[in-house]
């Protein structure tokens, strides 16, 4: 993963509330390799009528190309899904605006470049009200903490940890390795300390 | 020494090191995978890394098991060879489709005492907060998460606050562990918790089973919490003493010394606090689409009209997609089919509540049961349960996720009402455009017999509701 400290786009509102991942990504498409790309299945069910046209009113369908998505309350709730972030990165998002977001979206979000941005609620309301069904340029700045959409700029929350990986592009499992020594150290007393955490059984070794 | 909680306490004993910007790493006791663990699986093999814990790792088929006959698509099928072939690669036990330990992977992890008390645990599934039921620190992690804790054993994750739910007082009857957490979550909302870590506490919480318990801890993701806890105690031992995998001979007693110390200490501090009364909370069913548009069956369909713009705006959103006129009492609204199942209501105490309503009784609606196990579908069948739900005239199937998620072929019709003893009432989550209503497995059965939303309690008069 590539990290990114800045990023210019165009931005649009998706009016609603508790955008959990099964409307992000419905469940019958997520057997499908990753390869062959999951910005297709996005919002799927919004998007798309049940004969697969696009749905002309649908926002994404209206204002297509945007990569900032300004959205209400507990946006990516629900299942540990990452596709759900799959769908979103691949359609080309690459932040997400909103008072609030489900805690392992979050998590998911920011493993994948795509930033999950906590704004205030009222901002939210202007934001989405200014953009209606319409785009507006927008701009991140992830070291200032700042996302300008139009001629609004306001501050976003992010925890820092996470801020510093989406900058850095940082892949855990290499960062993990470096701490291999403290990790079989660990591991080495638990057999003493917790011999009961070891499973019994035939299986276990 | 500082008062700690049940949490800190768990945090501190699985703490392998801390980052100066606060983010700890953690050792992981237990790693549960399934079949939609591929995208991780694929991520390692990508990198030639081998799984660090193949003892400390399991793997079920449940998210796309069949629940009669074979695969419904070659890509269902095709999902779960794909974990076969990579639990046989990687020597990780698995619970298949033909193994009498398969079930819904947070059934069986406590069935199989895999799940134990004073464990991390991590699956790659949002209701990982079900074992918290017994003392363990489970959560649910994504893909690229998994592949990390596959790589390593280990997983990063920054300490989320406390914040505790005392519920004093006694359910009534027909009233249990669903309801309890419906009610919290309608209260406090569908992000109420978000970034702390529940603890379950007070005499209601304590008097319920580890079944109950663990439809509590399984719902705390839908309040926002990714973590739920209660504390171990004589229930939560007596339900693991002699299971497959628990400790046993000295071990268990050792464990069981070591459990006992974790419970919160009395002057531990919580950042936030939240206090019910059991006594006022009534049978519940959801409204909307989502789990916090909930509320007593005894109540009416929410009005738009006189609330907030904004709120005015979702709450009619949703009766649009549900297809409910306001003010109509949810008792008039008839549904199309029943869904007994799912990780957070298939154990044999959810199965016994429903079938103490159906006894003798016929569902005016077609419907499934699905056991949360291939252990808890033995044992029911040994009670009999199976025939009152089949006399009922609703079908009796095999273990798995099945309608709850919809991925494995049964799923709602377009347009369908389902009344459900499942965890998400989501737009789409049983199948495109169906509606789905949340209760407890004895409101479902309710549904069932009188063919529209119904309070069960009436419906128990003279019955014991098991």
């Amino acid at each position: 993963m590539s990290g990114w400290a800045r990023h210019e786009g165009l931005a649009v509102a998706l009016d609603r509330e508790n955008v959990d991942t099964d409307q992000l990504i419905p469940a019958r498409f997520m057997s499908t390799p990753r390869a062959e790309g999951y910005g297709r299945f996005l919002l799927h069910d919004l998007r798309f009528d049940a004969g697969g046209a696009p749905v002309p009113s649908f926002v994404l369908n209206r204002a297509p190309g945007a990569s900032v998505l300004v959205t209400r309350r507990n946006f990516g709730s629900g299942s540990s899904r990452e596709a759900a972030v799959y769908a979103l990165v691949d359609y080309g998002i690459r932040a997400v605006l909103a008072p609030s977001f489900g805690d392992i979206f979050a998590s998911n979000a920011v493993n994948n470049g795509l930033l999950p941005a906590r704004i205030e609620a009222d901002a939210a309301d202007a934001l989405i009200a200014a953009l209606g069904q319409g785009t507006a340029p927008a701009t991140i700045d992830l070291a200032a903490g700042t996302a300008t959409v139009g001629d609004t700029t306001l501050p976003f929350a992010l925890d820092p940890v996470w801020r510093e990986k989406l900058i850095n592009g940082w892949d855990d499992i290499d960062l993990t390795r470096h701490h291999a020594a403290a990790i079989a150290a660990y591991r080495a007393r638990l057999a003493a300390d917790r011999a009961w955490a070891i499973p019994r059984g035939e299986h276990a070794r | 020494m500082t008062a700690r909680t049940l949490l800190d306490k768990l945090w501190d004993a699985h703490e392998i090191l801390r980052r100066a910007d606060g983010a700890s790493l953690l050792w992981v006791d237990r790693h549960l995978v399934h079949e939609g663990s591929h995208h991780a699986f694929g991520k390692i093999a990508e990198r030639g890394l081998p799984v660090a814990e193949p003892g400390l790792t399991f793997g079920v088929v449940d998210h796309y098991a069949p629940t009669r006959g074979g695969p419904a698509t070659p890509a269902i099928a095709r999902m779960i060879a794909t974990l076969e072939a990579n639990a046989a690669a990687h020597g990780i036990r698995l619970f298949g489709l033909t193994d009498p330990g398969q079930g819904i992977v947070h059934v069986i992890g406590p069935e199989q005492g895999l799940t134990l008390p004073g464990l991390l645990i991590n699956c790659g599934d949002s209701h990982t907060s079900t074992h918290g039921a017994f003392g363990a620190l489970a959560f649910g992690i994504g893909a690229t998460e998994v592949a990390h804790v596959l790589a390593t054993q280990t997983i990063w994750q920054k300490r989320p606050a406390a914040m505790r739910i005392t519920v004093d007082g006694r359910l009534g009857p027909g009233v249990g562990a669903k309801d309890l957490a419906l009610a919290w979550i309608a209260r406090l909302g569908a992000d109420g918790a978000r970034g702390h870590a529940i603890e379950y506490a007070g005499t209601a919480v304590r008097a319920l089973s580890m079944e109950g318990r663990m439809t509590l801890c399984n719902l705390s993701i839908e309040g926002g919490a990714r973590f739920g806890l209660i504390a171990p105690d004589e229930t939560t031992f007596a339900y693991l003493k002699g299971r497959p995998h628990a400790p046993a001979g000295a071990d268990w007693d050792r464990a069981v010394a070591d459990w006992a110390a974790l419970p919160s200490d009395p002057d531990a501090v919580f950042a936030r606090e939240v206090t019910l009364d059991a006594a006022e909370i009534a049978p519940i069913v959801t409204w909307g689409t989502s789990p916090e548009e909930a509320l007593p069956v005894t109540a009416t369909v929410p009005d738009p009209a006189g609330l907030p713009p904004a709120d005015a705006a979702r709450v009619q959103a949703s009766l649009d997609y549900m297809g409910l006129v306001p003010g109509r009492p949810l008792t008039s609204v008839a549904i199309d089919r029943v869904f007994i199942g799912s990780c957070t209501n298939a154990r044999i105490e959810d199965l016994r509540a429903a079938a103490a309503v159906l006894a003798g009784r016929t569902s005016r609606v077609p419907g499934l049961v699905s056991p949360g196990s291939q252990a808890v579908k033995a044992q029911a069948e040994a009670e009999g349960l199976d025939r009152i739900f089949a006399q009922a005239g609703l079908d009796w199937v095999g273990a798995g996720c099945s309608m709850c998620v919809a991925m494995n072929g049964d799923s709602v019709g377009a347009g369908e009402r389902c009344a459900s003893s499942t965890n998400r009432n989501f737009r789409g989550r049983q199948g495109r455009d169906a509606r789905t209503h949340l209760m407890s497995p004895a409101m479902v059965a309710a549904a069932a017999v009188t063919g529209h939303l119904a309070d069960v309690r009436p419906l128990l008069a003279g019955r014991d509701a098991a």
